[in-house]
């Protein structure tokens, strides 16, 4: 983008492009965090705003698309605006699959608060929701400032919100426990608590698309996935086999 | 008669520094008079008339030239605005600031811009780094000229809560340049949640204890009324529980302030190492009582940050307490501190040697109310809040907190402060 091209329409077409992204980020970042806000503090009409919101990034995705196509057939691209073009278009994908993700959220939040629940329920989920907001942030800013030396700091954060998410399992589990009425709310949970895990998943991969684009070279391959959640079992108490 | 003498001699006096300021230029003329007399073959005389008419009219224009000098120095200042680099102008507003072009590029941005949302690149979109939907559509509109000088409330949820107002203006005419300045709203803003926040926590937490008080003066005014032994328990347990609530009051208050206050780059600088020494000895008592010695590692070297002196003792105080109340067990707690370099960031480690944590609550035990073991918090006298307030004043520092732990060896609490 900063480079001048002698065709200036090309660089009005690149930023155009990235302007379109701008916009599918704003509207996935809010998606999630009014979402997340829907589901805490049970507002149904809020879900409902939202689950229509997704419309427009499956929208956008589209014509950012179609317009990439159109700039690398016309424009027969090399290097840097070619992975420019071809970033766009993944990040693109990866912002509405969060949005995806945002909406199946605002569907559970009327299956969730049916019967209300006590707010330790919505704590853990809460800060889960701003880990994962923060990193989309960041990695967003990224790409508009172009910096890749805050690229790496984004996929340390990834790990924190895996970590989260397995103590948050936990923890939802123990409930289910304690009182089976707590089943349904909390299963729901546990399914909008992997939705925002996985928005943390597409944040590190856009930040990857990013470094690609930046750089030109990939992101060193290593990557823990420390979401330890598939080994946690419920043990039932000895004391309860007896009822 | 004096007056007179007095007003002549200065008239006098500007004449000659007249004569004399315009020396040069009377000498280049008086000589081009006369080459041009002698070439067309006068005497001179008549070139030397010339002169003559030529310097007393140089000593009549002072007084005129005097008083257009006053106006001058009253013009100047207009005059200099309108030759004034914008920039100058914008870097002087102490609000965030952008100046952008027909396309929504970042033409400028001031000092207040760059702390308050990150440094700007050139080429740096609008569009790109403000994302929220009525941003965009705004910007487009003040770009197409449709909503003048009207203005709009743009919130940023994460790291944490700023609210602004925002305007848009065309700068002149046919510029093509637009101006996008923000107004910070958040203080008024966050009192107003503070207000909700505070309630809501305030009624959850304060109500165990209260249901608690409540339960044992029921059973002293029934079956435990003529039970001296009973009576005196239940008294000490109501005194806990009052104790509690009072400390949970303190933390929450501390922690809504904290949440109220603006934000601002912290500007003052903070030797770490004579705050620890401080927060130690304020201490003392404490680690005493818990049987803990608090040994300090920490290299002679100056340890400067940026920030708030009175928020970073809160810090200090919150994890070296936490370290003497649950770390008992280990019989000590160590403070170190590292990386004192330029660019380097500074880290200030806490370590006991008490039971750990469990890993899966590690990622969760700044969260408020949240307590690993509900039972040990009410007996240390915890009210949940400590290590969010430490979170909540890091994170406005730009600093921030790991932790590391390992059942039956201890935990270790690191604060990270990004280089001055």
């Amino acid at each position: 983008m900063q480079s001048q091209h002698i065709m200036r329409s090309f660089d009005e077409e690149l930023r155009f492009l990235a302007n379109q992204i701008g916009a599918m980020g704003g509207y996935a970042e809010r998606m999630v965090d009014e979402a997340v806000a829907a589901l805490v503090g049970g507002d149904v009409a809020l879900a409902r705003k939202v689950i229509e919101d997704d419309l427009y990034l499956d929208l956008k995705e589209r014509e950012i698309g179609e317009k990439a196509v159109v700039i690398i057939a016309k424009r027969q691209p090399m290097a840097a605006d070619l992975r420019e073009i071809v970033g766009a278009i993944r990040i693109s994908g990866d912002l509405e699959r969060i949005g995806d993700l945002g909406k199946n959220i605002a569907k559970r939040v009327v299956a969730v608060t049916e019967a209300r629940q006590p707010t330790r329920l919505f704590r853990g989920l809460s800060s889960l929701t701003e880990l994962a907001l923060t990193q989309l942030k960041e990695v967003l800013d990224a790409y508009a400032t172009r910096s890749a030396e805050k690229i790496g700091f984004v996929r340390d954060r990834d790990e924190e919100i895996d970590a989260m998410y397995t103590s948050l399992f936990r923890e939802l589990l123990t409930y289910m426990m304690e009182d089976p009425r707590n089943i349904t709310a909390c299963t729901h949970l546990i399914f909008c608590a992997k939705n925002i895990e996985r928005i943390g998943d597409h944040a590190t991969n856009i930040a990857e698309t990013v470094f690609h684009i930046i750089t030109g070279t990939t992101m060193p391959p290593e990557r823990p996935k420390v979401d330890q959640s598939h080994k946690i079992i419920a043990t039932v108490p000895a004391a309860q086999g007896g009822k | 008669m004096q007056e007179e003498q007095g007003a002549a001699r200065r008239l006098l006096k500007a004449a000659g520094e007249r004569v004399a300021r315009f020396g040069p230029v009377l000498v280049a003329a008086a000589a081009a008079l006369l080459l041009l007399d002698l070439y067309l073959g006068g005497t001179g005389l008549g070139a030397a008339l010339a002169v003559l008419v030529l310097i007393v009219v140089a000593m009549l224009f002072p007084e005129r030239q005097e008083k257009r000098g006053a106006e001058e120095r009253i013009d100047g200042g207009a005059r200099l605005i309108e030759t004034l680099p914008a920039t100058d102008l914008a870097a002087a507003v102490q609000d965030p600031l952008y100046i952008f072009d027909e396309a929504g590029g970042v033409v400028y941005a001031n000092r207040a811009a760059s702390a308050a949302f990150g440094p700007a690149v050139p080429g740096l979109s609008l569009q790109l780094k403000f994302r929220a939907p009525e941003m965009h559509d705004f910007i487009a509109r003040a770009i197409e000229g449709v909503n003048g000088d009207l203005a709009i409330d743009y919130v940023e949820r994460v790291p944490f809560e700023r609210a602004y107002r925002v305007s848009a203006t065309p700068i002149g005419e046919g510029t093509r340049l637009f101006v996008l300045l923000f107004k910070d709203q958040s203080e008024a803003r966050r009192i107003d949640r503070m207000r909700a926040d505070f309630i809501a926590n305030a009624s959850h937490e304060l109500r165990t204890p209260l249901a608690s008080i409540a339960g044992f003066i029921e059973t002293l005014r029934g079956p435990a009324r003529d039970d001296a032994k009973a009576r005196e328990a239940f008294l000490q347990i109501m005194h806990d529980q009052t104790g509690r609530m009072a400390r949970l009051i303190d933390d929450l208050l501390s922690l809504s302030r904290l949440e109220a206050k603006p934000y601002g780059r912290p500007g003052e600088k903070v030797d770490l190492r004579l705050l620890i020494g401080g927060v130690r000895d304020a201490l003392a008592h404490l680690a005493k009582e818990s049987g803990v010695t608090i040994e300090l590692d920490i290299p002679d070297t100056p340890l400067e940050v940026a920030g708030h002196r009175d928020e970073l003792v809160q810090v200090f105080e919150n994890l070296l307490e936490n370290a003497c109340k649950y770390g008992s067990s280990g019989g000590r707690v160590v403070v170190s501190a590292g990386g004192g370099g330029p660019g380097e960031e500074r880290t200030v480690t806490v370590t006991d040697f008490g039971p750990g944590i469990a890993e899966e609550h590690l990622p969760r035990i700044t969260e408020r109310f949240y307590r690993v073991d509900v039972e040990t918090s009410r007996a240390q006298k915890g009210t949940g809040l400590g290590l969010a307030i430490v979170k909540h004043i890091l994170t406005r520092h730009g600093a921030r907190l790991s932790i590391r732990s390992k059942l039956g060896e201890g935990s270790s609490f690191t604060v990270h402060f990004p280089p001055p």
